[in-house]
Formats: C-alpha cells, structure tokens, sequence
C-alpha cells in the first residue's frame, strides 16, 4: 500500500526521523497562516501518489505567505503530469507546506527487501535527487549497501560505515547515523516493503533531514497495522480496482480491449501474454482466486464490463479443485445478468470439463467454447477484430 | 523415483480441523498420501474424518512417525507453525497459506538457516509425485507418473503445463509449486540441484514470473550444472511496470524483475523458452526428442 509524503512523514516523526517542519492544506487561503508559522520561506509540495512531482510543476518554493497563497492555488486542483502518472495526470487535492531548510547537501537513502539475500537493505548514495536506478547505472560504485535484520535493527558499524560512505562529519555525522538507526526501526516496525529519502539532506548547520519521503507498506502485514491501512487513499487508486479490492478480486486495469478473467495469478498473466501474441491487447489483469464462486463470476464480470474499452471477453478457467460445471453455470448466469452483447471466449478445462462445456454450449448464449488456451485467444483476438 | 516425497512419506496436516485443511486433506488421502495425524492447538483427542489430532507437531511427529507436514493455518499464525514444524525435526514442511506477511518469513528463513528443515513455499500448491502421494491442493487427476521435474511459481500455470505433458504422454516425476511469494523458502535452484540427481528425472521445466532474478540465478545454474534438458516459461511479459500482479512477488520494480530480462538469461543458459503458456509441453517434447540423452 502507498502513502502520501506527509503520511509518510507523520509516520517517520512517530520514529524520530527527522523531517522538516510542514503544515498540511487543502484551501489556497490556508497557505498563509502556514507559511508565517513556519518563517515565510517555504516549499509548496503537491500530495499524489507518483514520482517526478518536481519536475512536473507540483513542487515550488515560495519567498514568502503572498507567494505561498499564489502557488498553492496554482498547484491546489491541477492535473498535475508527472512520468509515473502517466498522461491522464492526476489531480491534487492536498498541499504540503513546508518550512525552507539551508540546504548543504543532497543524498540518497532508501530501504528495500533484498529478496536474495533474504534481508532488508539499506542503501545509501552522495548522489541525492536523483533516481536510485540511474545512479546504479551510471555511478554503482557509488552506492553503499548493508542488510539488516528486522528484528535487530542496524548493528552501529554498519551505520558508521555508511555514514563515512556518504562523508558525513562532525555533527552530521552523528545525526546521520541517528537518522539510519531511526529510519531502519521505523520500517521494521511498520511493516514496510520499501522506504526512500530522496534527497536526504544535511543543513549548513549540521543536521540530516527527511526533504522527501517515500514508503509502501506490506499489504499482507496491514491486518496488524490499522493506523496505517486508514490512510488509503482511494482517490489515487482506479475506481475499478477499488471496486474489485471489496470483493477480494485482484484487478489491474490496462489500456487493452481484451477483458479476461482468469483463475490463479501465474495463469492470469500468462492469459495476458498469450493474447498479446496473438496480435491482441488485454484491457485487464483479473484473478478470480481459488474459490470461483457464481458470485464472484458475476461481480468480476461486471467490473469487467464497466471499462468502457473492453471490446470483448476471455473467459480462462483451469479447474482444479473447483469443477468446471460450476465454473459454467457462474458465468451464464452472469452473462446473462449483465446482458452480455459483447463476444465472449471460454475455455475451461479440468475437473468436469464435459459437463461444463455442456452446460455452456446449451445454454443459449452467443459464446465461443475455445479448445485450449492457443485457440481461445486466437478466437477472441479473432471476434474483437470483427465485431 | 521422486524428489523429497513419496508414497511412503507420513504427513501431518497442521490446521486439520479448519475448513480447507480438512477439504484438501481429504482430496490428498484419496490420492493415497498417508495423512496420518493432524495438529491444532487445544484440540488433543479429536479426529477429523479417523485422522487423531494432537496438540503440537512434536506430539503428532512421536506418535506416527510423520516427517513431513502441510500447513493450512491462517496468516497471522503461519509463520509459527513453520517454526513449530521445524523444531520438532520434520524433514519438509509444505506451506500452502498465502498472505504471510515478509517480516515473518524473514525472520523464518534466519531460523531456517540452522536446520535440516527444507520449507517449500508459503503461498503454494504444493508438491505431488504422480502415482505415489500428493501434499497440497493440486488437482491429483492431471498428473500422471513419469520422467518430468516440474517447478513453478504458481499454481493454475502449473496445472497448464502438467495438462500438457500428461496429454502429449510425458508423466512428471515430481512436481514442486515453490510459490509467488518474494521469499520462498525452496527456491528453483534446490529443484533444478534434486531433479539433476534423480535418477528418473529426465527433463525439468521450470515455470517463472515476473519479480525478483530467481530466474537469472536459475540460468547460471543451469548453465553451469545441470545436463539434463530444461525448458521453461516465464509469465507476465504484458504485465505493467511497478505494479503487483496478484502473487506478492510478481512486481517489476526499479525496471528489475522483467520478463524479457529473465526470457534472455534462461535462453542464453541454452534453456528452451516456451513462446506462449500453450507450447510448454510440445516445447518439452521437441527438446527431448532431439537431445542426444534419448
């Protein structure tokens, strides 16, 4: 689960991390008050869910209240574009406020699981502001790494060793090696999956502060953080995918016009691949799960259908557990339900695959049985193209 | 022959009296795996379906010699009966719950590390050697008993390529769903290492996904030790950047983890890589035709 920066930063504060001091808002007029609290100077930060807010216009620096005003009601409704919201944008609804910081220099510091090494790994780099993977490119001897284990936090050479790294001295020095210790315990505690700084900057006065904070959470360990699932978000997730979390679907929308639902990720993905290859475009990742039931056919059915560019419909089932005639009476009844105009493929195959192949061809519908994963999405590939 | 399990393996199931185990330990006991106790804490002196229930692994273990067993317990409390089943000196423990939160299995594999316990999953189907036993939710009817390894990351692809190969002829020796989660606890290359020493093995097809470079690690392994043909396929070659298709460890993140990148690794390891998910067992059977082994 993602966060805004501020939620991001309220939760680091709570681990002592230092973090600039910031006044939320959602009202132009509010900056004022903000700025005169936190001494004139300040930065005007849009709150979305994506990366590249600077560069797209969402991140400006303010001399003083009258200015904050001007660019808070600038950014404060945009549509602000940024390479990771794609073109469509993303509206901003919220504003942070923050105090202007000496800045002396920026750094990089980021946590992510390190699926080998099977621990978390905290790197560091003197090239802040700019992206991890193209510093990795360009300058891999710049980044410094040390695993940890979550449950023991950094072991202090590991944080000196990054902290000379960086060639932090005197003060900040120590205030960074704070701030790892800090940082490292906050995502242990937290459940986090990824924790980035970017930039991490040291002051003219000696301390290392959070400028930007960025932390996805582990979905699965939500169920022991309330306080952090509270702050979804739902206006920066697609309304279908919303739809399709209420019943447990996992729903990824896509700019196809193939919907297909599938049972099982692996098979989901490959659904995905094989109308690709066939010349086709699928408008939708959809894992139905284990327990295909009618009533999960039918609501994945209609999320399915409620994206307008879906042209057409793959149905691939592998029954394995669950039977096939099962499978076959959930989706007529759901097509019947929703009215279903478009064409519609279904595979299916394992348990009881004649009774449900049966079930489908006498059932009065017009829907194409595929033989196979190959020839159902040549067939839907094939209907799409015609319809 | 088989890997790690076989119709002599003595299984305990932990979380018998919940409903899933109870389903799929009926499913596995029909397919002649030996369920011979269950565990569910509080529950000692109950049976579910004739099968005895004990209090903890290591009461079940003493009592009927088991030496594996299948987890069916809920997230929160998985990652516990890991350690359970490994302290009480179980051989293999299956663990088919998905949901278990990354903390808890990091701290699982640092405990791991200092036992014999191999872990297979979580979040998986399972492992089945066709024709002798079955520890897990994989539909038993598709399989058949033959000279086939089979490892995968998921479950559904699985049974997809096991359709196929039983359909074209080709049986499977063993086969090990080793899950979608970002830390499994056997990974391909423990697969690839037991199905290269067994002596019926004699073909292995390997079913990746996006996320992580399991799959590249895989390819260096088997450049570099395994002679016998291997032929994989990797999911989500559409999938879109930064997000999680469905597994846990199904993400590309950082432009790491694509299937482009794991399709060349595998291919320049001289691994056959399957063009569609309907090819995997004509692949499979092209490759052993012409390998100079048959």
């Amino acid at each position: 689960m993602k966060v805004h920066e501020y939620q991001a930063k309220e939760i680091l504060a709570r681990y002592d991390v230092p973090i600039p001091r910031g006044i939320l808002i959602t009202e132009a007029q509010e900056a004022r008050a903000a700025a005169e609290k936190l001494g004139g100077r300040v930065v005007v930060k849009a709150q979305i869910h994506a990366g590249g807010r600077g560069k797209g216009g969402g991140v400006k620096l303010a001399a003083d209240p009258d200015e904050a005003v001007k660019l808070a009601d600038q950014i404060l409704g945009m549509t602000l574009v940024t390479k990771q919201t794609g073109p469509e944008g993303r509206l901003v609804r919220r504003v942070l406020i923050e105090e202007a910081l000496p800045i002396d220099r920026e750094l990089y510091l980021g946590v992510v699981l390190d699926r080998t090494e099977g621990f978390p790994c905290m790197m560091v780099s003197k090239f802040g502001g700019m992206e991890i993977e193209e510093v990795a490119a360009k300058n891999p001897e710049s980044i410094l790494k040390a695993w940890f284990d979550p449950d023991v936090g950094l072991h202090p050479y590991m944080a000196r060793r990054l902290a000379f790294g960086l060639g932090l001295e005197g003060d900040a020095f120590k205030a960074g090696i704070r701030f790892m210790n800090a940082l490292a315990k906050a995502y242990a505690e937290t459940d986090a999956s990824l924790a980035e700084i970017n930039p991490l900057i040291t002051t003219t006065d000696g301390r290392v502060i959070a400028l930007d904070a960025k932390i996805g959470f582990d979905d699965n360990a939500l169920y022991r953080h309330k306080d952090i699932a509270a702050m979804r978000d739902v206006d920066e997730e697609d309304p279908l995918e919303v739809k399709a979390s209420e019943f447990d679907l996992n729903y990824i929308k896509l700019d196809g016009n193939i919907g297909c639902m599938v049972n099982g990720a692996g098979l989901a993905m490959a659904t995905m691949d094989i109308i690709k290859f066939y010349g086709g475009e699928p408008a939708n990742f959809l894992d139905v799960g284990g327990g295909a039931s009618e009533e999960r056919v039918t609501e994945a059915f209609k999320i399915l259908l409620s994206d307008e560019n879906v042209k057409g419909v793959l149905i691939n089932i592998f029954g394995g557990i669950v039977r096939c005639d099962m499978i076959a009476r959930g989706v007529i009844a759901a097509a019947k339900k929703t009215e279903l105009k478009l064409p519609l493929v279904v595979r299916l195959e394992g348990t009881n695959v004649d009774e449900g192949k049966r079930l489908l061809n006498e059932s009065g519908l017009n829907l194409i049985v595929g033989d196979g994963m190959a020839d159902a999405a040549e067939k839907i590939v094939k209907a799409v193209a015609e319809n | 022959m088989s890997i790690w399990v076989n119709k002599d393996t003595k299984i305990i199931v932990q979380g018998l009296t919940g409903r899933e185990g109870r389903f799929h330990a009926e499913k596995c006991r029909e397919y002649g795996a030996q369920v011979v106790a269950g565990v569910t804490p509080g529950k000692s002196g109950e049976e579910v379906d004739g099968v005895p229930i004990f209090n903890t692994v290591e009461a079940a273990a003493e009592a009927t010699g088991a030496t594996v067993s299948v987890i069916f317990v809920p997230p929160p409390f998985a990652a516990d009966a890991i350690l359970e089943a490994a302290d009480a000196g179980l051989e293999t423990v299956v663990c088919i719950t998905e949901g278990i939160p990354v903390r808890d299995m990091i701290r699982v594999q640092r405990i791991l590390q200092g036992l014999p316990t191999r872990l297979i999953g979580p979040n998986c189907p399972g492992i089945i050697s066709p024709e002798e036993t079955k520890i897990g939710i994989m539909p038993g009817h598709i399989h058949k008993k033959g000279g086939i390894g089979v490892v995968s990351r998921s479950g559904t692809l699985t049974y997809e390529a096991v359709g196929q190969l039983t359909a074209l002829g080709m049986g499977q020796s063993t086969c090990v769903g080793i899950g979608g989660d970002p830390l499994p606890g056997t990974n391909f290359i423990d697969c690839l290492e037991a199905f290269e020493e067994d002596d019926e093995t004699i073909g292995i097809v390997m079913i990746g996904e996006i996320g992580g470079n399991a799959e590249e690690d895989a390819a260096a392994f088997v450049r570099d030790f395994v002679t016998k043909p291997v032929v994989a396929f990797i999911a989500g070659q559409t999938a879109p950047p930064g997000r999680r298709m469905g597994h846990a460890g199904a993400i590309i993140s950082g432009g790491k983890g694509t299937a482009a990148d794991k399709i060349k690794a595998l291919e320049e390891a001289g691994i056959a890589v399957a063009k569609t998910p309907a090819e995997i067992g004509s692949t499979m059977q092209k490759v052993l035709e012409s390998h100079p082994m048959m």
